[in-house]
């Protein structure tokens, strides 16, 4: 889930003006916004599917259009619904879900899945990915391309720095003892190589939740009208990011760029980071050196945060319609494809019958490190998300920002973003 | 009807498309959104309410807010006299008959052709940590490694420098164009009075130029207030809203908090800022200009 702020020009491809001109009188046409969140061929990829669907559903065609990043594509979507023109369906971050109920903007899929193979199909996905779907007892969102925080580790330079190059750091006091093995500074006390990296631009909060989780405590209630910043437990984990940098210096001080993040590790300049298994394919591919991929190390317990995008169906369009873009959301979603997108792109496989799959056993056998990001799964917990969503995680990221460059210490600067979330959700409950 | 009524007719009809246009897209926007800030934002719930001064009185209380005040300031005086400063220094020397001048005329006006997203994405690689351009230029003087946007002493500095470099070239075509009106007789007459290069420039050529002048810093002021685009790349207003400017507020209030009534309130503050600017480089210093 490689969130960079680039812009993709938006290439609306009309797939389905090939098709025949009598079966294009009777076929239901279903919009989807689809947002461009990582690098390599994914439009093409998408565009390929969509032909292959609509060769086996001759009554439907689908309009695929790529509306940049996913705040880009969240803007477009929500515009057109408040002009009463929305998409038919949309991939858009499963964090949005509150913000999109609000709204009025989606359906929940319940209404129109009703019979037993589509109450199975709802069933048949990984339940970390289903937490940030579902609420008040409804679905209103289908994992697509979810994905969870790894760490990447730097075989050559751990054996250069006297350490199994085989064996990635289990625990927290592994971690920094690693760490602390692999940081280099020439005789002025420049650092040549830092030991670890968690990017703290952007969006920080993804990042620190996997650090919260790892200390034992919940950032917000399953109602999404509740946050616990203020807890103790969460102001330790953030103390332990901010003396990573400040105290044990083995990271970099201030907030470090989520876009350069992958760069660095590229060029040895950090020798472990965190950060999604969205960059898999990218760090295969562009790594000079052997390199591992492992959980990240636990505190009191092991844990990440899920990310990504979800299928949404969009209110005011037709009910056919609707019930076309289930049918695609089920045709996308269903264990081939699913595994077949996960080896294209390096997102987590939404289904444990994926797995099973021939084409996926190969891959895995293969390349062994795609499988970690699903057996970190089960210890994986819902991403932030709340009602009025991107103002309360603003809150919570400006407090990290503030506790990472010094301005604030993490006790106060973890009460004022609760003041601020708790302020902004009363009007919730 | 008389002569006179039926000029006037002419000219009203002459005038309407443009007036129907300004209308349209100026005026009836400015005039809604003034409105919109005495309401709450619709919720599909919560149908919207008036509130009086409610989004205004918020704003008082708005931390971020004022912080992207304050941060505009600072990014309007670092950005505006600096950049015309250079934009005429540039000018003064490309005018001269000097060796490749086209080429140097070129190469200071590429920047402004290049998109701020592109020169963002340049200039994010210049400020990277430990291998950018700048730290690995400054390690070969001894300096340590520093993360330049991500520390919020130097975040807005950087943002700056970066405005400061992509607006002087454009300034410098407008001086360009003033210094080639200037007619060479002027400076013949100062080089037979013996007068020395710089007081050619003090008494002759900056007075002449005081009507660019008063343009380019309009327009610098417009673009303190208006250019976010790389904002939106470099930094996204962090850390910690140290590089958050007003137009960037706006912006995530409006399409990230879908809170647009806010966002029209925080907009008629930009927009009562701008209109002073304006009104008072126009007042006050245009009776100091000299027009020929």
């Amino acid at each position: 889930m490689d969130r960079r702020q680039f812009v993709i020009g938006s290439t609306a491809t009309a797939a389905g003006a090939l098709a025949a001109p009598a079966i294009l009188r009777a076929a239901t046409e279903i919009t989807f916004y689809y947002p461009i969140a990582v690098g390599g061929p994914i439009t093409k990829i998408i565009d390929g599917y969509v032909a292959d669907f609509e060769k086996e559903n001759p009554g439907i065609s689908v309009k695929p259009i790529y509306a940049g990043t996913y705040q880009e594509t969240i803007v477009k979507a929500l515009t057109a619904h408040k002009s009463g023109n929305p998409p038919v369906t949309a991939v858009l971050l499963s964090t949005d879900m509150f913000s999109l109920i609000d709204e009025e903007a989606i359906v929940a899929f319940d209404e129109f899945a009703q019979s037993e193979a589509d109450k199975n199909w709802i069933k048949s996905f990984f339940p970390a990915f289903m937490e940030n779907s579902q609420t008040g007892g409804k679905t209103w969102g289908i994992p697509f391309q979810r994905s969870t925080i790894v760490l990447y580790w730097n075989k050559e330079v751990f054996k250069a720095a006297g350490l199994d190059p085989e064996k990635a750091p289990a625990t927290w006091a592994e971690e920094l003892a690693f760490a602390e093995k692999l940081t280099q500074r020439d005789g002025s006390g420049n650092t040549m190589q830092w030991g670890m990296q968690i990017p703290s631009s952007g969006f920080p909060y993804w990042l620190f939740q996997a650090l919260t989780t790892q200390n034992d405590v919940i950032l917000m209630s399953q109602a999404g009208d509740r946050t616990f910043f203020d807890k103790p437990a969460v102001a330790e984990a953030l103390q332990r990011w901010v003396d990573l940098g400040r105290k044990s210096k083995v990271m970099a001080p201030g907030v470090i760029e989520w876009g350069t993040t992958p760069k660095d590790f590229f060029e040895r300049k950090t020798a472990m980071m965190w950060t999604t298994t969205g960059n898999l394919t990218n760090v295969r591919s562009n790594a000079k050196f052997p390199f591992g991929v492992a959980m990240l190390p636990a505190g009191k317990r092991r844990g990440t945060p899920t990310g990504g995008g979800n299928f949404y169906i969009f209110n005011k369009t037709a009910r056919a319609q609707q019930e076309a873009a289930l049918k695609f959301a089920q045709w996308m979603t269903s264990p081939v494809r699913a595994a077949q997108w996960g080896i294209d792109t390096g997102y987590v496989a939404v289904r444990p019958d994926a797995w099973d799959t021939p084409q996926m056993k190969d891959y895995v056998a293969g390349f062994p490190a795609a499988a970690v990001a699903r057996d970190q799964l089960q210890y994986a917990v819902a991403e932030l998300s709340t009602h009025d969503n991107q103002r309360v995680t603003k809150a919570l990221n400006d407090g990290l920002q503030a506790a990472l460059t010094g301005s604030k210490n993490p006790d106060q600067a973890m009460k004022d973003a609760q003041s601020e979330a708790e302020r902004v959700l009363k009007a919730y409950r | 009807m008389t002569r006179r009524g039926i000029d006037a007719v002419h000219g009203w009809l002459l005038l309407l498309p443009a007036m129907a246009l300004l209308a349209l897209f100026t005026h009836w926007p400015a005039l809604a959104t003034f409105l919109d800030s005495f309401w709450s934002t619709p919720r599909p719930r919560r149908p919207a309410l008036f509130v009086g001064l409610g989004n205004y009185k918020s704003m008082l209380a708005d931390a971020v807010f004022w912080q992207s005040v304050v941060n505009n300031l600072w990014f309007a005086l670092g950005t505006i006299p600096l950049s015309i400063a250079l934009a005429l220094l540039m000018a003064l020397w490309v005018n001269d008959r000097i060796a490749g001048r086209a080429a140097v005329r070129m190469a200071y006006f590429t920047p402004t052709v290049l998109p701020m997203i592109a020169v963002a994405n340049i200039w994010l690689f210049f400020y990277t940590p430990q291998y950018g351009l700048l730290d690995q230029v400054l390690s070969l003087f001894g300096a340590r490694a520093h993360n330049w946007l991500g520390t919020p002493e130097t975040a807005l500095v950087c943002v700056i420098a970066v405005t400061i470099w992509k607006e002087a070239g454009f300034f410098m075509i407008f001086y360009l164009a003033a210094l080639q009106q200037i007619s060479p007789v002027l400076g013949e007459a100062a080089a037979l009075e013996g007068a020395s290069r710089l007081t050619f420039f003090r008494r002759v050529q900056f007075p002449l130029l005081m009507p660019t002048t008063l343009f380019v810093l309009v327009n610098a002021v417009i673009n303190a207030f208006r250019t976010v685009d790389h904002i939106i790349v470099m930094t996204r207003g962090g850390p910690d809203n140290a590089t958050t400017l007003l137009l960037y507020y706006v912006y995530e209030v409006g399409f990230k908090y879908w809170d647009s009534t806010y966002a029209a309130a925080l907009t008629m503050v930009l927009l009562a800022l701008l209109a002073t600017a304006a009104l008072t480089q126009y007042l006050v210093l245009e009776r100091r200009i000299h027009y020929r």
